[in-house]
C-alpha cells in the first residue's frame, strides 16, 4: 500500500490548529470558541498519531496519548458547556464581547 | 535570663490580658498596670545599669544574651544595652505610661485600641534591646504597622490620608533601609566564615570603603525619614495632625527617636569613613531641617501643626549633632532625643486635653484659656518654656550640649553650620511664644469656654509624670550625661579612628 | 573663715520660689507675701554680712581685692576643659551687686505687700518675685560665663512673667512677648559670642580668662575674620547680650512697652536690678576688653552714648510717667555702658569705678522714682501726667522722697548722683571730648524731663479728682524713705577704695573744673522746667507746635518700633515663614503627594488593559508565544 507522506498529514494538521486558533480568537459565540478549542485539540491528535506511525511503528504512545487526549477533551467540553449554560443564566446571551464582568 | 526580655514580655502580656478584659474600663486599667510594671523595669533597669557599671564592668554592652533563631540565614535574636540604649528605654516607658493614662477616654474599640497602642511600645522597646540587625528591623516594622491602624481608626480628620501617607512613607524608609542592612550583611564576613547581622560583629570588620559609601545613604536616609530628616518630614505634620493624642504622643516622642537611634547605631557606627566622608551632604540637610522646621512652625494655625514642625526642627538638632562626630555633641544628640521626646509628648498630651475641651486646635478661635483651665495652661507654659530652652528644664541641657559639642569642631563649615543652627533658639522663641501669648493669655474669647473644668486626676497624672521627667534632667543633667558620654567612647573612637 | 554661707543666697530664693509655686494657693495670700519678705530679709543681711567680711575682713590679700570661690561644683561636663560649674564667686562687684539687688528687691518685696494688696495672683506674684531673685543673684555671682548665661536667660524669663503679670490684658501679653523676644535675638549673640570665647580660650572660667595668663591665650588667638579678630568679634557679640537685656540701641524697644507690668516689677527689674545686667556683663570681663580688643570698647562707649541721649531726648515727650521713667533708665545705663567704654585700666580707671558707682546710686535712686511713681498711679489710677497735677497736698511722704530722688537724678549736689555722674564726667572728659560733650548735654536734658515730670504731677494745674487721692499704706511709703535716705547718702561712699577695675583701691577725687558745670547746666534744666511747667502755661505747647515735624519724630520714639514692626510682620512673617509654609505644603510635600499620584496613575492605566474580553487576552497570548519562538528562533539559529 502506498503510504500517506508525513508532511501532507502535518500540514493538514497544521491547517487545523490555525483555524482554530483564528476561529477562537474572531468567533464571538462561546459555542464556537469552544468548537475551535475543539478543532486545536484535534490537530494535536492528529499529530501524536501520525509522528508515533511514522517514527516507532511498533510503539503504542501515541495512540493511547491520543485517547487521553479526546477522554479530556470531552470532560472539558462537558466543563466548558457548563459554564456556558451558567454564562447563558446570567447574562442572556453567549456572546463573548457582553461577557465582561470581571474587568479591571 | 537577661532582664532585657522582660521588656518585650510584659507588654506582650499585656496585650493577652487585654484581650481577656471585658470592657473599655477593664483594658484601660490593665494596660496602665503594664505599663505601670514597665515603668518601674526601666527604673530597676537604671539601676542595675549603674551598679554594674559602678562595679566596674567596662564591656561595652551588658545584660547580653544571645539566641539562635533562623540558622540558615545565621539569624539571632541577640539582645544588650548600654547607657544608650538604657536613656531611650526609660524615655520610652516614661512615654508610654503617659500615654496610656492621655488616652483614659477613648471607648470607641477601646480593646483594640490598647492592644495596638502596646504592640507598637513592643516594637519600640524590642528595638532598643536588640543587637542583631535583623531583629531590629524585624521589631521596627512592628513599631510602624500599629501605627497605620491606630491613626486610621481613630483618628480625626483625613485620618485614611494620613494614616497612608505615613505608613507608605515610613516603609519607603525601610525598604532604603533593608536594602542597607542586607549591603552590610554581605559584607559583614570579608574574610570568608559565616555571614552575620549583629551589631557588635559587624563593628569588628572593615568592610571596603566603596561599599560603604554604596551603603551609607540607604541607611542614613532610610533612618533619616523616621527622624524627619529634610525632604523627607512632610509625613509629620499630616500624621501627628491625624493621630489620636496618645499616638502623637508616642510617634513624636518614641518612634521619631528610633531614626535618631539607628542612624548613630546602625548607619554611623558599622561605616564610619563614609560617615565622615559624607557627613557635610547631611549636615546641610539637617541645618535646613533645623531653621526650616522653626520658620514652618511660625505661620501654623493648628496646634499640633506648629507642634510637628517644631519636631522637625528639634529632631533635625538631633541629626545635626550626631554628624558633628564628637563626643559632646552626640551626648548632646542623645540628650535632645530624650529631651524632645518628653517635651513634646507633653505637648501632644496637653493639645489632646485641650482639644477634648475646646473641640478645636486652631489657636485663633480659642484665648484666654489661662483662666479657665489654669492648671493646663501652666503646663503648657512650662513645656513651651522647655521648647525654648529655659535652663533648669531639658531643653536647654540638650541644645547646650549639642552647641558647645558642634562649636568644637574645628572646621570653619561645621562652625557657621552651628551658628545658623543656633539662630533657631530666637525662631522657637518666637512660635512659641506667639501660640502661649494668643492661646492662653489674654481675656477670654468663648463664654461657653468658662464652663471648661480643669484636668482630671489622670490627666494630672499623665503630664506630671512627664514634667517631672523635663524638670529632673534639666536641674539634674550630670548623671545621665554622664552615663551616657561613657557609653559614646566606643562609637565616637571608632568614628574618629578613620579620619 | 570661708565664704561657704554665701551659696544660700541664691539658693534661698529658690527654695522660696518652689514653696511659693507649689503651695502658695493652699494658704491666704499674704502668708505668701509675708513669707517672700521674710526670706528676702535674710538675704539681705546675709549679704550685708558677705559685703561686710569681704571688705573688711577677708577680701583684700596684698592690698588686692581677690576673686574668691566661695563654693562651685560641676553641673554638666561637655570635655575635659569645658564645664558649666554652679557655684559662688566673689569680688568687688559681685558683692557690690549682692547688695544692690538684695536691697532693692526686699524694698520690692515690702512695698508689694501694700501695692499688690487684693491683686487676684497676690502669691503668684511673690513666686514670680523669689524666681526672678533667684536667677538675678545667681547672675551676680557666677563663676563662669555659661553660669550667668544659664541665670541670663532665667532672668529673662522671669522678666517675661512679671511683665505679663496682668496676662489678661492684651498690651501686657504683647509687651512681655516683646521683652522676650528681643532680648532672645540679644542672647543669640550673646551664646555665639560666648562659644567663639570659649572655643578661643578653652575655658568658660571667669578667672582663669581674667587672669594674666588667660589674657595672654586669648591674645595668642590668631583668628581672623572679616577685618577684625575672632576675639573683638566673640566680645562684640558678648556685648550685644548686654546691649539686649540693657536695652542699649537698637535693642532698647521693649523697655518702655515693659512697663505694661505692676509697677514694683518696673522698679526691681527694669530700673535697678536686670537691666543693669548687660552693664555687670561688660564689666565682668572688662580686663579681656580692655587688655584684648580695647578698639570693642569704642564701639561701646558710642552706643551707650548715643543711646544715653538718644534717650533723654525722648523722655522730654512722652506723658506716661512710668515711660518717661523707662527712657530715663535707658540714657543712664547709656552713662553706665559709656563709662565702661572709656575706662583704663588700674591707674586709669575712673570710668570702671565710675560706672559701677553709678550703677548703685542709680538703683537706689531709680527704685525710688519707680516706687513713688507707683505709689502716685496706685493714689490716681492712672499712668498720664496729663490727668494728674497738684498732688502734693495729697501725698506728702511721696512727694518728699520723690523730690529728693528728682535731685538725686539731675546731679544736685550732695546727692549721691551728683558724685557718680561727676566721675563719669570726668572719665569721658579724658578720654574723647565728643562723648564728654554728649553727656553733658544729656545731663541737662535728664534735669529737665525729670522736673518736667514732677512738677506736672505735683504742681501745675489742679485736676479734678474721681475721688481725693490719699497717701499710701506704710507698707509703701517705708521703702520710699529708706531709699531716699540711701539715695542721699550713698554719695559719700569712698567707691574707688572697694571698686577698681584691677582689685586694687584707688582714692577717688573731686574734678572740680567739671563739678561745677555740669551742676550749672543741671541747674539750668530744672529752671527751665520750673517756668514751664510750675503753673500751667502754653509755653509746652507752642514749643511742640514750633518744632513741627521734629516734635511727632521724638513723640514717636523715632519710629523705630515701626521698623521693627515692619521687619518682623512684612519680612519675618510675610517673606520668610509664609513662603516656607507654603513650599513646604505645595513643593516638598507635593512631591511626595505626586509621587504616589504617579504610582497611583500608572496603576490605572495599566490595569485598562484587563478589559474583561477574552478574545483580547488571547490575542496577547498568541503574540506572546509568537514573540517568544521567534526570539528563540533568532537566538538558537
Amino acid at each position: 500500500m502506498h503510504e500517506i507522506p508525513l508532511q501532507y498529514i502535518l500540514i493538514v494538521s497544521t491547517l487545523m490548529f490555525f483555524i482554530g486558533v483564528w476561529g477562537f480568537i474572531v468567533r464571538k459565540n462561546l459555542i464556537t470558541i469552544l468548537m475551535a478549542i475543539e478543532l486545536i485539540l484535534n490537530s494535536v491528535n492528529i499529530n501524536f498519531l501520525a509522528i508515533n506511525r511514522f517514527l516507532y511503528p511498533h510503539h503504542l504512545e501515541g495512540h493511547f496519548f491520543g485517547l487521553f487526549v479526546v477522554a479530556i477533551a470531552a470532560a472539558e467540553a462537558s466543563v466548558a458547556i457548563a459554564i456556558i449554560i451558567n454564562i447563558y443564566r446570567r447574562f442572556t446571551t453567549i456572546n463573548v464581547e457582553n461577557v465582561s464582568e470581571m474587568k479591571h | 535570663m537577661s532582664i532585657l526580655n522582660l521588656f518585650v514580655i510584659v507588654p506582650v502580656l499585656t496585650v493577652f490580658a487585654i484581650l481577656f478584659t471585658k470592657d473599655f474600663k477593664g483594658a484601660r486599667v490593665v494596660s496602665a498596670i503594664g505599663m505601670g510594671i514597665q515603668l518601674l523595669l526601666a527604673a530597676y533597669l537604671i539601676f542595675a545599669y549603674l551598679d554594674l557599671r559602678a562595679i566596674g564592668i567596662t564591656d561595652e554592652m551588658v545584660f547580653t544574651q544571645d539566641i539562635l533563631w533562623f540558622p540558615m540565614l545565621n539569624i539571632h535574636y541577640a539582645i544588650g544595652v548600654d547607657g544608650i540604649a538604657v536613656s531611650m528605654i526609660a524615655l520610652t516607658a516614661i512615654v508610654v505610661f503617659a500615654g496610656v493614662f492621655a488616652s483614659w477616654e477613648v471607648d470607641n474599640l477601646a480593646r483594640e485600641f490598647f492592644i495596638s497602642l502596646i504592640l507598637l511600645a513592643t516594637g519600640v522597646f524590642g528595638f532598643f534591646i536588640s543587637l542583631d540587625l535583623f531583629t531590629m528591623f524585624l521589631f521596627y516594622e512592628i513599631a510602624v504597622i500599629p501605627m497605620y491602624l491606630l491613626i486610621g481608626i481613630w483618628g480625626s480628620g483625613p485620618k485614611e490620608y494620613s494614616a497612608m501617607k505615613l505608613t507608605l512613607m515610613l516603609m519607603g524608609g525601610s525598604a532604603l533601609l533593608l536594602v542597607g542592612l542586607l549591603g552590610l550583611y554581605f559584607y559583614s564576613a570579608p574574610d570568608g566564615g559565616p555571614l552575620t547581622f549583629n551589631i557588635l560583629e559587624i563593628a569588628k570588620v572593615h568592610i571596603p570603603v566603596e561599599m560603604q559609601r554604596l551603603f551609607f545613604p540607604f541607611l542614613f536616609v532610610g533612618f533619616g525619614v523616621l527622624g524627619a530628616l529634610f525632604p523627607f518630614h512632610t509625613w509629620s505634620p499630616d500624621g501627628h495632625a491625624s493621630a489620636p493624642t496618645a499616638v502623637s504622643m508616642l510617634h513624636a516622642g518614641v518612634l521619631m527617636k528610633l531614626g535618631g537611634y539607628g542612624c548613630f547605631r546602625v548607619a554611623m557606627f558599622l561605616l564610619p569613613e563614609a560617615a565622615n566622608e559624607m557627613a557635610w551632604i547631611f549636615i546641610i540637610l539637617t541645618t535646613i531641617s533645623v531653621v526650616y522646621g522653626a520658620f514652618g512652625a511660625i505661620w501654623q494655625k493648628d496646634l499640633k501643626y506648629i507642634n510637628a514642625y517644631s519636631s522637625v526642627s528639634h529632631c533635625g538638632l538631633v541629626l545635626f549633632a550626631l554628624l558633628m562626630m564628637n563626643e559632646t555633641a552626640m551626648d548632646g544628640a542623645i540628650l535632645q532625643m530624650i529631651s524632645h521626646g518628653l517635651m513634646t509628648a507633653l505637648f501632644f498630651a496637653l493639645i489632646g486635653m485641650i482639644y477634648g475641651r475646646t473641640h478645636t486646635r486652631m489657636i485663633d478661635q480659642m484665648g484666654g484659656l489661662m483662666k479657665v483651665i489654669p492648671f493646663l495652661s501652666v503646663v503648657y507654659v512650662i513645656a513651651g518654656l522647655a521648647s525654648l530652652g529655659l535652663p533648669g528644664l531639658s531643653g536647654f541641657v540638650a541644645e547646650m550640649t549639642i552647641f558647645v559639642g558642634a562649636f568644637q569642631h574645628p572646621d570653619i563649615f561645621h562652625r557657621a553650620a552651628t551658628i545658623i543652627a543656633i539662630s533657631s533658639i530666637v525662631i522657637t522663641a518666637v512660635y512659641i511664644l506667639r501660640v502661649v501669648g494668643i492661646l492662653l493669655l489674654g481675656p477670654v474669647k468663648n463664654t461657653d469656654y468658662n464652663l471648661l473644668t480643669d484636668a482630671r486626676w489622670y490627666e494630672r497624672l499623665s503630664t506630671i509624670t512627664l514634667l517631672v521627667a523635663i524638670a529632673g534632667i534639666g536641674m539634674f543633667p550630670f548623671w545621665l550625661s554622664d552615663t551616657i558620654m561613657n557609653s559614646l567612647g566606643p562609637i565616637v573612637s571608632r568614628l574618629l579612628a578613620v579620619v | 573663715m570661708d565664704f561657704l554661707y554665701t551659696i544660700w543666697i541664691p539658693l534661698i530664693p529658690f527654695l522660696l520660689f518652689l514653696l511659693i509655686g507649689l503651695t502658695g494657693m493652699y494658704f491666704k495670700p499674704i502668708v505668701s507675701g509675708i513669707v517672700g519678705t521674710v526670706g528676702l530679709g535674710v538675704i539681705t543681711l546675709l549679704s550685708f554680712i558677705t559685703a561686710y567680711q569681704y571688705f573688711f575682713v577677708d577680701g583684700m590679700v596684698d592690698g588686692v581685692y581677690q576673686k574668691i570661690v566661695a563654693g562651685s561644683y560641676t553641673w554638666l561636663a561637655f570635655t575635659d576643659t569645658l564645664h558649666i560649674d554652679m557655684g559662688v564667686m566673689l569680688d568687688p562687684i559681685a558683692v557690690m551687686m549682692l547688695l544692690v539687688v538684695s536691697i532693692v528687691s526686699f524694698m520690692v518685696h515690702i512695698y508689694s505687700l501694700g501695692y499688690m494688696k487684693g491683686e487676684k495672683g497676690f502669691s503668684r506674684f511673690y513666686a514670680f518675685l523669689s524666681l526672678f531673685t533667684f536667677s538675678m543673684l545667681g547672675l551676680v555671682v557666677a563663676t563662669n560665663i555659661f553660669q550667668m548665661y544659664i541665670f541670663w536667660e532665667l532672668v529673662g524669663v522671669s522678666s517675661f512673667l512679671l511683665i505679663g503679670f496682668y496676662y489678661d490684658k492684651p498690651s501686657a501679653v504683647a509687651a512681655s512677648k516683646k521683652a522676650f523676644i528681643v532680648t532672645r535675638f540679644a542672647d543669640f549673640g550673646f551664646l555665639v559670642g560666648l562659644l567663639l570665647l570659649s572655643y578661643i580660650t578653652g575655658t568658660f572660667d571667669f578667672k582663669t580668662l581674667t587672669s594674666p595668663e588667660g589674657i595672654e591665650t586669648i591674645r595668642g588667638a590668631g583668628l581672623t575674620f572679616m577685618g577684625a579678630s575672632a576675639v573683638t568679634w566673640a566680645m562684640l557679640l558678648i556685648f550685644m547680650g548686654g546691649a539686649g537685656k540693657s536695652a542699649m540701641f537698637p535693642l532698647h524697644i521693649w523697655l518702655p512697652d515693659a512697663m505694661e507690668g505692676p509697677t514694683p516689677v518696673s522698679a526691681l527689674i527694669h530700673a535697678a536690678t536686670m537691666v543693669v545686667a548687660g552693664v555687670y556683663l561688660v564689666a565682668r570681663l572688662f580686663p579681656v576688653f580692655i587688655m584684648v580688643t580695647p578698639e570693642s570698647l569704642n564701639v561701646i562707649a558710642y552706643i551707650g552714648g548715643f543711646t544715653s541721649l538718644f534717650a533723654a531726648v525722648i523722655a522730654c515727650t512722652q506723658f506716661d510717667i512710668k515711660r518717661v521713667l523707662a527712657f530715663s533708665t535707658l540714657s543712664q545705663i547709656g552713662y553706665m555702658m559709656l563709662a565702661l567704654g572709656v575706662s583704663g585700666y588700674g591707674e586709669h580707671g575712673l570710668g570702671f569705678t565710675a560706672s559701677m558707682f553709678h550703677l548703685s546710686t542709680h538703683a537706689m535712686f531709680k527704685a525710688l522714682l519707680f516706687l513713688g511713681a507707683g505709689a502716685i498711679i496706685h493714689a490716681v489710677h492712672s499712668n498720664y501726667m496729663y490727668e494728674m497735677g497738684g498732688l502734693r497736698k495729697y501725698l506728702p511722704i511721696t512727694h518728699l522722697t520723690f523730690l529728693i530722688a528728682c535731685l538725686t537724678i539731675a546731679g544736685v549736689p550732695p546727692l549721691s548722683g551728683f558724685w557718680s555722674k561727676d566721675e563719669i564726667l570726668a572719665a569721658a572728659w579724658h578720654h574723647d571730648k565728643l562723648l564728654f560733650f554728649i553727656e553733658f548735654a544729656v545731663a541737662g536734658l535728664t534735669a529737665f524731663y525729670m522736673f518736667r515730670l514732677y512738677f506736672s504731677v505735683f504742681w501745675g494745674k489742679e485736676t479734678h479728682y474721681h475721688h481725693t487721692p490719699h497717701e499710701s499704706p506704710l507698707t509703701m511709703t517705708i521703702p520710699l524713705m529708706l531709699l531716699a535716705v540711701a539715695s542721699i547718702f550713698a554719695g559719700f561712699i569712698p567707691f574707688g577704695e572697694f571698686v577698681s577695675s584691677d582689685g586694687i583701691p584707688h582714692h577717688g577725687e573731686i574734678h572740680m573744673n567739671i563739678a561745677v558745670p555740669s551742676v550749672a547746666i543741671g541747674l539750668l534744666g530744672i529752671l527751665v522746667a520750673l517756668l514751664m511747667y510750675r503753673r500751667e502755661t502754653t509755653v509746652p505747647d507752642r514749643i511742640a507746635k514750633a518744632l513741627g515735624g521734629f516734635y511727632r519724630t521724638v513723640y514717636h520714639k523715632f519710629y523705630i518700633d515701626e521698623v521693627y514692626l515692619f521687619v518682623t510682620k512684612k519680612i519675618i512673617f510675610n517673606l520668610i515663614s509664609r513662603p516656607v509654609a507654603w513650599f513646604d505644603r505645595h513643593l516638598v510635600d507635593g512631591t511626595m503627594n505626586k509621587v504616589a499620584w504617579v504610582v497611583e496613575f500608572s496603576s490605572y492605566r495599566t490595569r485598562q488593559l484587563q478589559s474583561g474580553q477574552l478574545q483580547h487576552y488571547a490575542v496577547f497570548f498568541v503574540a506572546g508565544v509568537l514573540v517568544l519562538v521567534l526570539t528563540f528562533a533568532y537566538f538558537l539559529f
